[in-house]
């Protein structure tokens, strides 16, 4: 076959619904992308374990505890698996996290705000998990196979995160008046980085088209959102909380709540690298990378050793 | 820090996920050595009691079919219905069978 039958029957199987897998014909750039996209999601799952963690000695009971330690794991688990799927792209586990060490790799700008109160457990398990499922569901239907696969087990774990982050936020928004003051706090303080998870406005996305072409996306940023949004309302009256947002009202025309323009100047400013945490994140990755280099080591020269006594 | 080439191998792995079924592959990891894929794989992959057995086996070690010739390879099934029970033209007054 020459290159354009190639192409042709790559997208032929594409818009047919057929998966693509890891030893099939793809085109460079739909392989390049991938790697972009998924390495970036394993990096985002496993820097996403920081700011959590930051609370898990002092989390206000042992369920709490133990239930943010087995979400926290959760999301280790999350990076390992999007890892693999990156790999049979061809791109290393190594060469993945050196990209992220040097930052020449991106992870998701939420993971670079602050968890200054117990109550941000709640705001980041109900809005920065429930973000993310409203991404990642479409992605269990992603052309790439190893990807789809491993989006499956993702969002079956994920849905219990976003019910523990809203059972902490319903505890403090019908405790005391200083409790719900602080759930109060936590969601105003995440509902606009929240919805900027869904990435640039679609009239500035330029990979949007293409990934929409190749069925790696299958909703634009700006539909995701708009879901998120007239889901969250609804959930945010339940809590009996006020709206982070004076300009939220119902659109009858549209059928959807219209809502403030993001500070987009915020965001491209966190993704440069400028937000409040994105210095002390990853040095902190950095550094357990490090720390952990005598732990491989001694482990790859156990095995070797084992190795040989058998031969021997 | 990159600590390139210097990467643990990776494994495949495959889980049995109740008494009488079938191992199936669930994803793959890296780890120094068998007992630490095992170990590893019974944390990322059953957290949840997804499984009462895992085998692993180092990836290179496993050989594949080329995509590129799936028709031709998989063509000599393609033309034999009659290996199937409904090709077979039995009367309606046969009720068990
Ligand atoms: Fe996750
Ligand atoms: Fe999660």
């Amino acid at each position: 076959m020459t290159q354009v039958s190639f192409e042709a029957s790559f997208q032929k199987k594409i818009d047919e619904e057929i998966m693509i897998e890891p030893q099939d014909y793809m085109p460079d750039e739909y392989r390049k992308t991938l790697i972009r996209q998924i390495s970036q999601h394993a990096h985002s799952e496993i820097v996403g374990m920081l700011p959590e963690a930051n609370w898990i000695t002092r989390a206000p009971s042992l369920r709490r505890k133990a239930v943010l330690l087995a979400k926290v794991q959760d999301e280790g688990g999350h990076g390992l698996y999007l890892y693999s799927a990156a790999e049979t792209l061809g791109i290393t586990r190594d060469q993945m996290l050196h990209q992220l060490h040097t930052g020449a790799a991106k992870y998701s700008s939420i993971f670079n705000y602050p968890t200054i109160t117990w109550a941000d457990m709640g705001a980041i398990g109900w809005l920065v998990d429930g973000a993310a499922i409203m991404n990642q569901v479409p992605l269990c239907r992603t052309s790439y196979g190893p990807y789809a696969r491993a989006m499956v087990r993702v969002c079956k774990e994920e849905s219990f995160h976003q019910r523990q982050g809203y059972e902490i936020m319903l505890s403090l928004a019908k405790g005391t008046p200083v409790q719900k003051q602080m759930a109060q706090d936590a969601l105003n303080r995440w509902w606009a980085p929240a919805l900027m998870m869904f990435g640039p406005l679609d009239a500035v996305s330029p990979n949007t088209a293409k990934s929409m072409e190749w069925r790696i996306k299958r909703f634009t940023n700006d539909e995701l959102r708009q879901r998120f949004i007239d889901v969250t309302v609804e959930q945010i009256r339940i809590l009996g909380l006020e709206l982070p947002d004076a300009n939220i009202k119902w659109n009858e025309e549209r059928g959807h709540y219209d809502s403030s323009e993001l500070n987009w100047d915020e965001f491209w400013n966190v993704v440069k690298g400028n937000g409040p945490c994105n210095k002390e994140r990853l040095a902190t990755r950095v550094k357990a990378w490090e720390d952990g280099a005598w732990v491989r080591e001694a482990a790859s020269a156990y095995a070797e050793k084992r190795k040989t006594k058998k031969a021997a | 820090m990159s600590n390139e080439n210097k990467e643990w191998p990776l494994w495949e792995v495959f889980i049995r996920s109740k008494a009488g079924l079938d191992h199936k592959h669930a994803g793959s990891l890296h780890a120094a050595d068998a007992q630490m894929a095992i170990e590893n794989a019974r944390d990322v992959y059953t957290r949840r009691m997804e499984g009462i057995s895992i085998w692993v086996v180092e990836s290179n070690h496993i050989h594949a079919s080329n995509p590129e010739e799936a028709a031709a390879f998989f063509d000599p099934a393609q033309d034999k219905i009659y290996r199937h029970p409904t090709f077979y033209n039995l009367p309606d007054e046969l009720k068990h069978m």
